[in-house]
């Protein structure tokens, strides 16, 4: 059991959340983060879904990786992120059909998420299925993390609602208070990842360069 | 005066290392530089530029060329917002109430500005830099009158946070810092940066009245509602300092004769517009054209602005006010003498394509200047590496 949460493991699963974040650290899946992140609810969703890809295709890599032949690992590594991208794209369908409309083309393009590959080649293919496991949920924690601050500012400034639920009063919209169009712009979100970075550079003196 | 100095000279050791305020140090620096040159000098030996014209002179330059822009556009604001009401109005009157909208303005973007470039500024421990002097009179003088006063607060936070002090404070920045703000009001609060209500004060308007700007009438082919000599003295609705091409005129002078503005890239801005305002004129699409649903002609947008004359291009909006005011910003326009001259042009021309090709920015001057900002560094770089080439290629000749 200690060797199933052995240090190596447990930083694996957490590094992710806090100083090596795939988004705000090596900044990667930085287009789906400016894109689905306008409302709550569909980052929410685009989070939990890249963690359960990444987790599943890094298990199954993991797995398969004594066997994947050098020269061609790549495309395996696709076709199993591309099957697992094409059930969870169904599920949503199925089940939430309304989120999976709103986030259209992109729970189809998490195939192209650098999270997903940068997992495999750098962890996958040379750790075994427990600890790719943790290692692909923690990344994919950590990405939904990023996601849903960014979403809550953009929901919040931009629309003046949470879940679509309205939270800024009526009162304040009378007084004059008009919802910041520009947080609904893509450029914005960027903004505020940035401002995150900023936040986390200034409080982790590791991250800083010298 | 002396009073003054004595007292600044009693409290000064508290501010020094080791005082009491030793971490206001530079809010302490700030005011006293501002009000009496400093008596510090370089030491002697080694080589000094000195130059009597500094940042602090370059900026006050600035302020001082704002000036009749400012008069006219707080002249301005009253004579609209009378001629909307239809009231008439003595001359005070008029310039009282445009004084009364847009002072708050003015205390509102300095003091928000002034405010975060002195936190900074002790944050850091560096001195307090002059530059948001202009930045804080540009501001107001390019948004409406009847703004709201948290929007602009805010929009000048913004801009003085992400555009200026993220990239290293005043001199360092890539955009103007007055355009990012009023970029930044345009996108995220449209429905009071554009239209037909936002240009006048407060009150009701009479019957009849439109209140569209100049820019946006000639987006449907009424020429004629406001003429050349309307325009050029500034007797139109529009953002504050941007009417009147006269007043701009008038800082214009000042800016070149005391050399603070390059004459280069303001010429160059006036020459671009104008050709491609011109070409448009020449060869641009028809004004009416076939509606196929209904099957009569109409009036394109397109077309309509292509053939807006091209005096008219240059004395209406906010383009005389860029040329002369925005585009010249020596930090964020290119540095080489030839990088002015590609550079001015492509803001004259840009800002005349994104008006008549895209109807939905009536104003592209803002666009024009932040793009070619954008690329100011990129154009330096090459006519640099041009140069090193040329003197390399005469080294190999004379060989």
């Amino acid at each position: 059991m200690s060797e199933l949460f052995s240090k190596k493991n447990k930083e694996a699963f957490l590094n992710p959340l806090g100083s090596n974040n795939p988004v705000t650290v090596q900044v990667l899946g930085i287009c789906s983060a400016l894109a689905v992140t306008a409302q709550l609810e569909p980052a929410i969703v685009m989070g939990i879904s890249v963690t359960v890809i990444v987790a599943m295709a890094n298990v199954i890599i993991s797995l398969l990786r004594k066997t994947i032949p050098n020269r061609i690992r790549i495309i395996v590594q696709l076709v199993v992120v591309a099957s697992l991208v094409t059930i969870v794209s169904e599920i949503l369908k199925a089940f939430a059909y309304d989120v999976s409309v709103q986030l259209s083309v992109y729970i189809g393009l998490i195939i192209t998420n650098c999270i997903l590959m940068g997992r495999l080649e750098a962890f996958a293919m040379q750790n075994g299925p427990w600890e790719s496991l943790l290692d692909g949920i923690g990344n994919g924690l950590g990405y939904a993390k990023i996601l849903i601050i960014v979403a809550f500012f953009r929901e919040l400034l931009g629309s003046g609602s949470l879940f679509g639920y309205q939270i800024i009063p009526n009162c304040a919209y009378e007084a004059g208070y008009v919802n910041n169009g520009l947080m609904l712009l893509a450029p914005m979100a960027l903004v505020i990842v940035g401002c995150i970075i900023w936040w986390q550079r200034a409080h982790n003196k590791d991250l800083q360069e010298k | 005066m002396k009073a003054l100095r004595n007292y600044i000279d009693k409290v000064k050791p508290n501010f020094m290392p080791g005082g009491k305020y030793e971490k206001l140090r530079s809010t302490f620096g700030g005011f006293e530089t501002f009000l009496f040159t400093p008596n510090t000098t370089n030491q002697p030996g080694g080589v000094h530029v000195r130059d009597a014209v500094d940042l602090k002179r370059n900026i006050i330059v600035v302020v001082l060329a704002l000036i009749p822009a400012l008069l006219f556009g707080m002249y301005n604001t009253g004579y609209q917002h009378y001629h909307m009401t239809g009231e008439t109005a003595t001359f005070w009157e008029t310039f009282g109430y445009g004084f009364l909208t847009v002072l708050p303005l003015l205390i509102v973007t300095y003091v928000v500005g002034l405010g975060i470039e002195f936190s900074v500024a002790q944050m850091r421990g560096e001195e307090i830099n002059e530059g948001f002097l202009a930045t804080g009179m540009l501001i107001p003088l390019i948004v409406p009158a009847d703004v709201p006063l948290w929007m602009v607060a805010v929009a000048t936070a913004f801009s003085v946070i992400f555009a200026k002090e993220v990239f290293g404070g005043t001199g360092m920045n890539i955009w103007n810092p007055a355009l990012i703000a009023r970029a930044f009001l345009f996108f995220a609060y449209p429905s009071k940066m554009s239209g037909d209500s936002v240009w006048y004060g407060a009150g009701e308007a009479v019957d009849g009245f439109t209140g569209a700007t100049a820019l946006s009438l000639a987006g449907s082919g009424n020429y004629e509602t406001y003429s050349f000599n309307d325009a050029f003295l500034g007797f139109i609705p529009g953002s504050i300092g941007e009417t009147s091409a006269l007043a701009i005129l008038i800082g214009a002078v000042l800016l070149l004769c005391t050399g603070v503005a390059s004459w280069k890239t303001m010429c160059s801005v006036f020459v671009g517009g104008a050709v491609t305002a011109f070409l448009f004129n020449q060869f641009g699409p028809d004004i009416e054209c076939l509606n196929p649903e209904t099957g009569k002609m109409e009036i394109n947008a397109v077309g309509a602005m292509a053939h807006l004359p091209w005096m008219q291009h240059l004395v209406i909006g906010g383009f005389c006010f860029g040329a002369v005011f925005m585009a010249t910003d020596p930090v964020t326009s290119c540095r080489t003498e030839t990088g002015k001259y590609i550079f001015g042009l492509l803001i004259g021309a840009m800002a005349i394509i994104i008006r008549v090709l895209n109807p939905g920015y009536p104003e592209g001057m803002m666009l024009a200047i932040l793009l070619m900002n954008t690329f100011a560094p990129l154009i330096d770089h090459f006519i640099v590496g041009r140069n090193i080439a040329m003197r390399k290629n005469r080294v190999k000749a004379n060989k």
